[in-house]
């Protein structure tokens, strides 16, 4: 049983390299990012998140809408156990994994089958399970020889292709994603989808960040609007 | 202590430690991570990694040239001795110098992905000693070309090895903690390096030195003790007590206080980048 909850949680960043002085004290009214203002010690903070309180249970989609810096991604990153609240408290069951930058940790200079386990030990897998599953990741990037080549060599989309047929092994209880993943040419597209779309059914909930109203209405059941770090509705 | 006291204490050691543990569970994806790292130096190059073994075999030679004849030092004692300070020295400035920056230079996997954050200090401490693997070749060719015997006592570096690494690996942890928020640190910490491979008898054998002298730059200098554990076994001769006291002193002292600023500290460490 997944199970997500966020109580009044609270999330300020530190800024060590601005002259703290003249922000001092000082609210800065910004459409766009967090508040600006200093903690008790006097030093300059952004208030990223503000009082979220949230509670999601199995089959809950969740879209996350807002401006540019209302505090979407930092939402994501809090859920994912990367932040962990400055107040308030969070509580998680289950797996929580993240689609949000799929190739990270693969490396331009390796070949496509260093990067399948490079990728995939940064996921959790065991290099003998790995190894079992690198035809199928083939395969279903449509790479052929090329996963031999250095990636470097990759088209942008055939790295994409590689990234997703990797990252796309994990089956999450709790899935986070930033926008909906859209890569690859016609052909890539359906496939893509497809998987993507097994992979979001089989997740107990779901948490998508976006600006797009149509994927809120396909795919989400409920949707809260941050602004400025604040939920202002739900 | 009352009883709230004692139990924040209790739970910043759990917090700590409990990070510490899921990175030794987890320790493949450091051993990945470290291969991967030493990969990407020496790609597209024909020797790899053999590279630092020539390298440093020549600037052993070279400094053992000059040392060894102003120091007025028989080669067959001094450039055994050289070579395994020398090198063991290198394991431990670049393992403390690289974890300055441990991490800073994860930034993104650490934004991105929720992983004990020990790992990325196990990574850097796990890259150097391949690196150190690489290196210490040097040494049976030099028992080889000066035709020395090889001593029994030889097998007690291995926990000698060991005790460094144990060691290495909280102070990496530390400085990578205090690195991450003071950013001047890094600068303090390869300045201080330097001075103490001076003041440590890497280059010049502790012999040498006047009786009072060796009380104040040998016996307080934890690094020396450090050095001894490793490299006395393989030249013939068993460390002393103190070697080793110190060093398991050290390693317990160490890792207890790391894990409580490590406890307190952690859940900061990703806001600080």
């Amino acid at each position: 049983m997944s199970h997500l909850l966020l109580d009044n949680v609270c999330v300020d960043f530190p800024i060590y390299n601005t002259t703290g002085r003249s922000l001092k004290n000082q609210l800065m009214q910004a459409a766009t990012g967090g508040r600006m203002g200093s903690n008790e010690k006097g030093r300059v903070v952004v208030r990223a998140l503000q009082n979220i309180c949230l509670e999601l249970k199995e089959g809950d989609r969740l879209g996350v809408i807002g401006h540019n810096g209302a505090g979407k991604s930092t939402l994501l990153r809090v859920i994912s156990g990367v932040y962990e609240p400055i107040e308030g408290s969070i509580h998680i069951e289950g797996k929580v994994s993240s689609m949000i930058d799929l190739s990270l940790g693969m490396d331009g200079e390796a070949t496509g089958i260093e990067n399948i386990f490079l990728r995939g030990a940064l996921l959790g897998f065991n290099r003998k399970w790995l190894s079992s599953k690198v035809g199928d990741i083939v395969d279903f990037a449509g790479l052929g020889d090329f996963i031999r080549m250095p990636l470097r060599t990759y088209s942008a989309g055939m790295q994409m292709r590689l990234a997703f047929s990797i990252s796309t092994l994990v089956q999450p209880e709790i899935l986070l994603m930033d926008e909906w993943l859209n890569i690859g040419d016609v052909d890539f597209q359906e496939k893509v989808q497809q998987r993507f779309k097994e992979i979001v059914q089989k997740s107990s909930i779901l948490v998508v960040a976006t600006h797009s109203p149509e994927l809120v209405e396909k795919v989400c059941n409920r949707t809260i609007r941050l602004e400025r770090g604040s939920v202002i509705s739900t | 202590m009352n009883i709230s006291n004692q139990n924040t204490f209790i739970k910043i050691l759990k917090a700590g430690w409990r990070d510490i543990f899921a990175a030794l569970k987890g320790y493949k994806l450091a051993g990945v991570l470290g291969w991967q790292d030493i990969r990407q130096r020496y790609r597209r190059s024909s020797l790899g990694p053999f590279w630092l073994t020539i390298s440093m075999g020549v600037l052993i030679g070279a400094l053992g040239l000059v040392f060894g004849s102003l120091f007025d030092s028989p080669m067959k004692e001094f450039l055994p001795f050289l070579t395994l300070g020398f090198i063991v020295w290198g394991l431990i400035s670049t393992t403390l110098n690289e974890a300055c920056t441990g991490f800073i230079t994860a930034e993104a996997l650490i934004k991105q992905i929720s992983l004990p954050l020990f790992t990325h200090i196990l990574r850097v401490v796990w890259r150097n000693l391949i690196i150190f693997a690489h290196n210490i070749i040097i040494f049976p060719l030099i028992v080889i070309v000066f035709w020395l015997p090889l001593p029994a006592t030889a097998l007690f570096s291995i926990a000698g090895l060991i005790l460094l690494m144990i060691n290495l690996s909280w102070m990496a942890l530390l400085l990578s903690v205090f690195c991450t928020r003071y950013r001047d640190i890094p600068q303090i910490v390869s300045n201080l390096l330097q001075v103490v491979f001076y003041l440590t008898p890497i280059i010049w054998m502790p012999r040498l030195l006047p009786k009072r002298a060796s009380i104040l730059l040998l016996d307080a200098n934890p690094f020396y003790h450090l050095i001894e554990i490793v490299r006395a076994p393989l030249l013939g001769s068993l460390p002393s007590a103190l070697d080793w006291q110190v060093s398991l002193i050290l390693a317990a002292a160490g890792w207890l206080m790391t894990v409580l600023l490590y406890g307190r500290f952690r859940s900061r460490i990703a806001y600080w980048l």
